[in-house]
């Protein structure tokens, strides 16, 4: 289980650098959300990986660390609300300087 | 009574102010939200100014949220570095929003609440004892500061904002990356906690904790606008608004904060096999960022990302300083923290007046109209040169003099006076010439007929009078700064005050 998780979030981690690494922003914000999604992974295996354990002392015979999936619910809310936002802004700049390209090289804003 | 809810008083006036500025206040609500604001930056700047003399006689405030015991709870932990930073960003919030108020205000929708909300996360930021929270109140300040850069629009600000919110949010999964791998090592996310962990890790473990030390180094580097990840600073710093770029003055200095509170706290001379992780790295890259701001000035041609580029080296030689590593070195640093947090502010300010009575030439660096207030300008600016560069007699001067001063122990002489002093020398240039360009070199002609309004140019002012204040009782701030540096070293009783925490009682 271990190998296939950490492989799992290595893959998507990969893909969203390689992703984030392109020069439009349209492949940069799916990259940033992959990248979200790889980092929610990693923050819930950081209580270690355990089958049939709630999270709640008692219940069953053995329990998951409850940190890590309150912490996961916190990153969730904040990554899914900044990727919304930064898929407006990027629209935005679309529409205002006319093209999708992160780079200024073509701009005229070398002040 | 109320004494023992102190500490959280700064978070709370501001996240209940902007609630209150949300609200629909009738056909003009500029006015009752204008109110709101300056009377809350008072409160906050009151609470503040309490909070330090609170924590100079007890040391420490800790406040359990929820009354949840230490290491299982978040903890606000406002010991005398956090009290002094929080009553820093407190004054200069102030002076920056009587600016706002004055129509900067109207350029877009929601300033003030925006406003409110960001020092509401700067404040949380520098009182939190608890490293996932840090992550939390870093996000409320930088979702406040992607609206704020953006107010007013244009096309140029919308395209830095996206640059400036791509290059966060990076920032952010790194930052949670990082506090995981500590988390899944030590098994705490309390930061005193975290500091007795550490110290009983070896081995592999111990290698693993390194990883996620060093990649928190890079998200507080990437904040701070340290070498190689400055390079988003001086975009969204000179095309955002005056009033914005003025309060983001005090936004590099919480990755500076936090850089100071992680590497002295949980990985500082105490944690065997991690001790100074981050030292050797923060002596070089501080020395690099100081020379790639000085290039930054040398090349910039426009007053306001001249000023972007003096953030740069303030933040280059903070660094420096605070990897020495020693009492006296770090308590220099931070007198000079303070005392760069008013200038930058003020320059921000004074290049958005004298860009506005310019008119077309705005705030390029190059000759012409006369404005309308030229004199007060001139003196304004070299009020505020004098005190940026380092000369004597203000406080750039006196803070510059502490810091070579006391590195001079440490036998790192050669390449930190030699970084600092040929730093200063090119400001000393760069500034002089962008001053005669724009104030002795003026076009013949009609002085300009915009004049900025009498209340932008006080608060200007009141923050150009925070350096000579700083100058004339620089002997009770130093010894201040020299406290906190000294609390700062005493990390093993850190774990003393916030683990045994005293519940707060309703008596």
């Amino acid at each position: 289980m271990e190998t296939l998780y950490s492989v799992t979030v290595g893959i998507l981690t990969a893909c969203s650098v390689f992703l984030i690494l392109r020069g439009r922003s349209f492949p940069v914000v799916v990259g940033i959300t992959m990248l979200s999604y790889a980092v929610n992974l990693f923050l819930f295996s950081t209580g270690r990986l355990t089958i049939d354990g709630a999270p709640i002392l008692g219940t069953s015979d053995s329990y998951a660390d409850p940190l890590p999936q309150a912490l996961v619910l916190t990153a969730i809310v904040i990554g899914f609300a900044m990727t919304a936002y930064s898929i407006i802004l990027a629209v935005r700049t679309r529409g205002e300087v006319g093209t999708d390209e992160v780079s200024d090289s073509n701009s005229e804003d070398n002040r | 009574m109320w004494q023992q809810h102190l500490a959280i008083l700064p978070i709370l006036i501001p996240l209940f102010t902007a609630l209150l500025q949300l609200l629909p206040w009738g056909d003009r609500p500029q006015p009752k939200r204008r109110a709101i604001g300056l009377a809350a930056s008072i409160l906050t700047l009151v609470a503040s100014a309490f909070l330090l003399i609170e924590v100079n006689s007890q040391e420490m405030l800790v406040y359990l949220l929820g009354n949840w015991e230490a290491p299982f709870g978040i903890v606000l932990m406002v010991d005398k570095l956090s009290a002094m930073m929080m009553l820093l960003t407190a004054i200069l919030a102030l002076p920056v929003l009587v600016y706002g108020c004055y129509s900067e205000d109207n350029l877009g929708s929601h300033f003030h609440a925006l406003f409110q909300f960001q020092i509401m996360g700067i404040m949380g930021a520098f009182a939190t004892g608890d490293l996932f929270n840090l992550f939390v109140f870093f996000e409320v300040l930088l979702i406040s500061s992607y609206a704020l850069l953006m107010h007013g629009g244009g096309k140029f600000r919308v395209r830095a904002t996206l640059h400036y919110v791509l290059l966060n949010l990076l920032g952010s999964a790194l930052f949670l990356i990082a506090i995981g791998t500590l988390y899944g090592v030590t098994g705490t996310l309390n930061m005193a906690d975290m500091a007795v962990k550490i110290q009983a890790l070896s081995g592999d473990q111990a290698m693993l904790a390194k990883a996620g030390a060093l990649m928190l180094l890079i998200v507080f580097g990437l904040k701070a606008a340290l070498l190689p990840l400055h390079f988003w600073l001086p975009q969204a710093y000179s095309t955002t608004s005056g009033v914005v770029a003025a309060l983001f003055a005090i936004m590099t200095k919480v990755g500076v904060y936090s850089i100071i509170r992680v590497y002295t706290l949980i990985f500082g001379a105490d944690a065997n096999e991690l001790a100074l992780v981050a030292h050797d790295w923060l002596w070089v890259m501080g020395l690099l960022t100081m020379l790639a701001g000085a290039l930054g000035i040398l090349a910039a041609r426009d007053l306001r990302l001249m000023v972007a580029y003096l953030v740069v080296i303030s933040v280059g030689t903070i660094l420096t300083a605070y990897s020495l590593f020693s009492t006296q070195t770090t308590g220099a640093a931070l007198f000079y923290l303070v005392h760069s947090t008013f200038v930058t502010g003020a320059l921000f300010l004074l290049a958005d007046v004298m860009a506005f009575e310019r008119g077309k030439t705005a705030s390029r660096i190059v000759s012409g109209k006369q404005m309308a207030n030229h004199s007060t300008y001139a003196v304004m600016f070299l009020v505020a040169a004098v005190a940026v560069i380092g000369l004597p007699p203000l406080s750039g001067f006196v803070s510059k003099l502490m810091i070579l001063e006391s590195a001079s122990a440490s036998g790192h002489n050669f390449w930190l006076w030699g970084a600092i002093i040929g730093a200063t020398f090119i400001m000393l240039v760069a500034v002089t010439r962008a001053g005669s360009k724009m104030i002795w070199h003026t076009l013949s002609g009609n002085p300009s007929e915009q004049s900025a309004p009498l209340g932008k140019r006080a608060a200007l002012a009141s923050l150009l009078l925070l350096s000579l204040i700083m100058t004339v009782f620089a002997h009770p701030i130093q010894q201040y700064t020299q406290s906190v540096a000294e609390q700062l070293e005493r990390t093993e009783d850190y774990p003393n005050w916030v683990l045994k925490a005293p519940e707060v009682s309703d008596e």
